[in-house]
């Protein structure tokens, strides 16, 4: 089956198994392999997407639901690192393996858009869902304060 | 027993080949440096220009890494290493994966030794080629070499018109001899301008672009995509199958079984499902029917390895270490405790999943490896695919995660296997099931401690037997016989004197696989050791900061009892150092609020001393922790930032088999799967955690993993402040709190 929806801000359409997730569509069809596959079953939030502008976990949707949506990955925040998290994020050495980085970051990016300021409780909220196996949630919570400050400058 | 302990010849390991890579495994359990002195000499003396520095005519300088990056951070800290030597601005590198030649690189990755291993030999190598282009600048200019200096990636003579980049120079340079190593010139620390500055990681950016390629991300023309079924008892395997289903799935290619290898990789076997994409091989899988054959671990689950170990601790043991006589000593005492202590098997839960990309083509193979071990994952393609090592391509990936897990093969030979049948590009790729199932765990063990006090509250005998599901036991090539060299570490040589002392062993058996865990004998040793220390401080009524420091005593060295001939001994000063650090940061002894409890441990390992002290509640009959206050001596600091989030890491990740969840057995088979019930620690959860790192001059050791060892006593001994019970077993219960 056909599937058309917007990536990244461009036009795809993809021939695959409508039940078939957004993650695998995206890794092994479109070979965007920056979103991440951790658990399957939206435990870990490692393969955390937009989708109209909210974070989903593209492991557990299938690319029938996203036919005429608008998908954002980390790929698509920028690809220089140029975003207020991205920068945030490296600027306070977030990463370590690095691995679930991306999802962090996607569920940031989200957090981010609705509430500029967050409040550490907000933090806790919106990303209890990602697992950081190296443990690196202190400077993530630190990165996220740091990117809400570097937005506000914008 | 002694003989047991004594460490196996790494020389002897090295002269033998593939079949022998557990045997290295082993040697590198018990050198925490990953770098082999015996092994570097037999090396030919590798030009520096072709094995770690490349630049080119543009002076763009590239230089290469020769350990794998799963999040440790070498990526950053070892060319840090040989950017100073060389000279070089920071900014002016980049870093490029050194390949699969074991006669130039020591490669493997683990025992926290990458530093430790590398230190000299990066700098006598960055050293080497800035003395090479030198002289090149010197001849070219004719002048005398000692007026000419190397600095910011060129050398200058006199004034600064005399001045090449190394991109000018290092056509020449690189055809001159390669001066010896042992006398090169060494930068004086005091001019270190890169090692032990604050460096942001090198990779921090492509990690957070999405840039940054995992093993899993491997994508190679016409490359196709498995899962395998594998037995859920631990050694058993397949007894029939009805593919029918799956192969009607559309993109499954085909479904075929592969055989479990026993001894080394120790991978299971299984049904492959083939598929052009990994979803349809998962649904393929899904599909399949399939007949199993348990074998003879069949009956095994953790009540029943419960009643072993106290089954094992009632019968005599084997004396692994005894000096005085410590069961007079008890028998007699008047102040004495006993406690037991048992720790669950771990599972490493990297958040990359294991995979692996192999093609074996008629003439050779290439291979992208998420492994710690490269020099594993090439043997064992070529003892599958039967070509020479020279014709195998190993690309180390990144890794999401390690933590030991990636140091195994097992799912290296499994896609050596299937790359075997198909004769096309395959990434076998991992679930988090099969990840979670099918792991290597930090094994179980079960410790039984007695302690006696003289009338001053001083420690007379200190008594420990452990029964365990042995590393070495399984990875050894004596066998059972040397199961004890793997489990106790620095329990058979604790910084308490006591002159009665006695450690005794007995080997639990188990099929259940295990290998290294982060941190791994030191896990369960950092434990227990600075669990019972604080039950005899609190029996003696004494300060548990102030009983560890007067049990240490005078400054001194102890010889590591495990490994005399290659481990560093113990000096008690610089521990009584960082737990002296890490309370003072901590303001031990001042009033803390009502309902907080704070506990302290300090621990030496892979030559590195840690001390902790945790800030404690109990909030809804569960543990928070508030605060972790970390004080560590890891020998001179290459990169302080890095060092600190390495302490941060290994934190959480010991808070994680503290607080979280067991991995338990049941008929055979790990019962947990996901993390739906194995849970990990989750930001909401996470104390504030401070390190303090030690400006130290002395050789740097490691410190991936001696963070770890710490944090369990500390919480567990500050809880012990707000309840009046010790935590004896893990995951901590509600129970044990109440």
């Amino acid at each position: 089956m056909a599937v058309t929806f917007t990536l990244n801000g461009q036009s795809k359409t993809v021939e695959v198994d409508p039940q078939m997730p957004l993650l695998w569509v995206l890794r092994d069809t479109l070979n965007m392999t920056g979103t991440k596959f951790g658990c399957g079953m939206a435990l870990c939030g490692a393969c955390t997407v937009h989708i109209d502008g909210e974070a989903a976990r593209s492991c557990i949707t299938p690319v029938s639901s996203v036919a005429g949506k608008k998908i954002t990955t980390i790929e698509g925040l920028s690809s220089d690192g140029s975003h207020p998290v991205q920068m945030a994020w490296i600027e306070e050495d977030v990463p370590q393996c690095g691995y679930c980085q991306s999802g962090q970051i996607m569920s940031a990016v989200a957090l981010l858009a609705k509430k500029p300021n967050p409040t550490d409780a907000d933090i806790d909220d919106a990303m209890s869902g990602n697992i950081c196996r190296c443990g690196t949630y202190q400077r993530i919570r630190k990165a996220i304060h740091r990117a809400a400050s570097i937005q506000t400058a914008k | 027993m002694a003989q047991t302990f004594v460490s196996l010849d790494r020389r002897e390991f090295l002269k033998n080949s593939a079949a022998t890579s557990v045997a290295l495994l082993i040697g590198l359990r018990l050198d925490a440096r990953g770098e082999d002195p015996a092994e570097a000499q037999e090396k030919p003396v590798p030009n520096p220009f072709n094995a770690w520095v490349r630049i080119t005519p543009d002076n763009r300088i590239t230089l290469i890494l020769a350990k794998s990056e799963m999040g440790q951070g070498v990526i950053t800290s070892l060319p840090m290493i040989l950017a100073e030597e060389l000279c070089v601005d920071w900014k002016q590198v980049s870093i490029a994966q050194a390949p699969t030649n074991p006669k130039i690189y020591s490669l493997g990755t683990g025992g926290s030794g990458s530093v430790a291993g590398y230190w000299l030999p990066l700098r006598r190598a960055g050293a080497a080629a800035r003395e090479m282009l030198i002289t090149a600048a010197a001849a070219q200019w004719n002048v005398n070499r000692d007026t000419c200096v190397a600095q910011d990636g060129g050398v200058l003579h006199g004034a600064r018109k005399n001045f090449l980049t190394y991109g000018q120079l290092v056509e020449q340079a690189s055809k001159l001899p390669v001066p010896d190593l042992k006398t090169v010139p060494l930068k004086n620390p005091q001019d270190f301008t890169i090692v032990g500055s604050e460096l942001r990681r090198i990779d921090a950016k492509s990690k957070s672009t999405g840039a940054a390629k995992f093993g899993i991300d491997s994508r190679v023309s016409g490359m196709q995509f498995a899962v395998i079924a594998r037995c859920p008892v631990f050694g058993g395997k397949v007894k029939s199958f009805d593919a029918s289903n799956s192969k009607a799935i559309p993109g499954v290619r085909d479904v075929f079984t592969i055989d479990p290898v026993a001894k080394g990789a120790f991978s299971s076997g299984g049904v492959v499902v083939l598929a052009d994409n990994s979803w349809a091989a998962m649904k393929g899988r899904d599909a399949l029917k399939i007949v199993w054959d348990g074998g003879p671990h069949a009956s095994e689950s953790s009540e029943s390895l419960h009643q072993q170990f106290l089954d094992n601790a009632a019968k005599p043991a084997s004396v692994v270490r005894n000096e005085g006589d410590a069961n007079t000593v008890l028998a007699n005492a008047t102040k004495k405790i006993e406690a037991n202590y048992e720790l669950p098997f771990a599972p490493h839960a990297c958040m990359e999943p294991m995979n692996c990309t192999v093609h074996i083509r008629p003439d050779g193979a290439e291979a992208w490896v998420p492994t710690q071990a490269p020099q594993w994952a090439q043997d064992v393609i070529a003892g599958v695919s039967g070509l020479p090592h020279d014709s195998i391509v190993v690309h180390t990936t990144l890794m999401g995660g390690g933590f030991g897990r990636r140091y195994q093969a097992d799912f290296v030979v499994e896609a050596a296997q299937v790359a075997k049948v198909t004769g096309k590009p395959v990434m076998v790729l991992w679930t988090r099931e099969d990840d979670m199932q099918h792991d290597f765990y930090r094994p179980a063990s079960y410790h039984k401690f007695s302690g006696a006090l003289d009338g001053n509250g001083k420690l007379a005998a200190w008594k420990h037997f452990q029964t365990s599901t042995s590393i070495a036991a399984m990875w050894s090539d004596k066998g059972e016989s040397d199961a004890p060299s793997s489990e106790f570490a620095t329990a058979a040589f604790i910084p308490y004197q006591a002159p009665n002392y006695r450690v005794e062993y007995t080997l639990a058996q188990s099929g259940v696989p295990r290998a290294w865990w982060r941190s791994v004998e030191h896990s369960s040793s950092g434990f227990v050791v600075e669990s019972f220390i604080d039950e005899l401080a609190a029996l003696a009524g004494a300060d548990p900061l102030q009983y560890r420091l007067t049990q240490i005593g005078d400054d001194r060295v102890i010889p590591d009892f495990t490994n005399p001939k290659e481990g560093k001994p113990l000096n008690t000063a610089r521990l009584k150092g960082v737990l002296k650090l890490a309370a003072e940061k901590a303001a031990w002894g001042s009033p803390l609020p009502k309902g907080t409890g704070r506990g302290i441990a300090g621990y030496y390992s892979f030559e590195t001393y840690t001390a902790c002290v945790a800030e404690v509640r109990i909030v809804d009959q569960a543990v928070k922790v508030n605060r972790l206050v970390y004080a560590v001596d890891c020998g001179r600091p290459i990169n302080p930032e890095g060092v600190r989030a390495q302490v941060e890491s290994a934190a959480i990740y010991g808070l994680s088999a503290a607080l979280h969840d067991a991995i338990t057995i049941r008929a055979g088979r790990v019962e947990q799967s996901n993390f739906n019930d194995y849970d990990l620690p989750r930001i909401a959860e996470t104390p504030k955690i401070e390190v303090h790192v030690v400006q130290s001059t002395e050789e740097p050791t490691g410190i991936g993993e001696p963070g770890l060892p710490v944090v369990m006593p500390a919480v567990c001994n500050a809880l012990f402040t707000l309840t009046g019970k010790r935590i004896r077993r893990f995951p901590i219960r509600s129970e044990d709190l109440a």
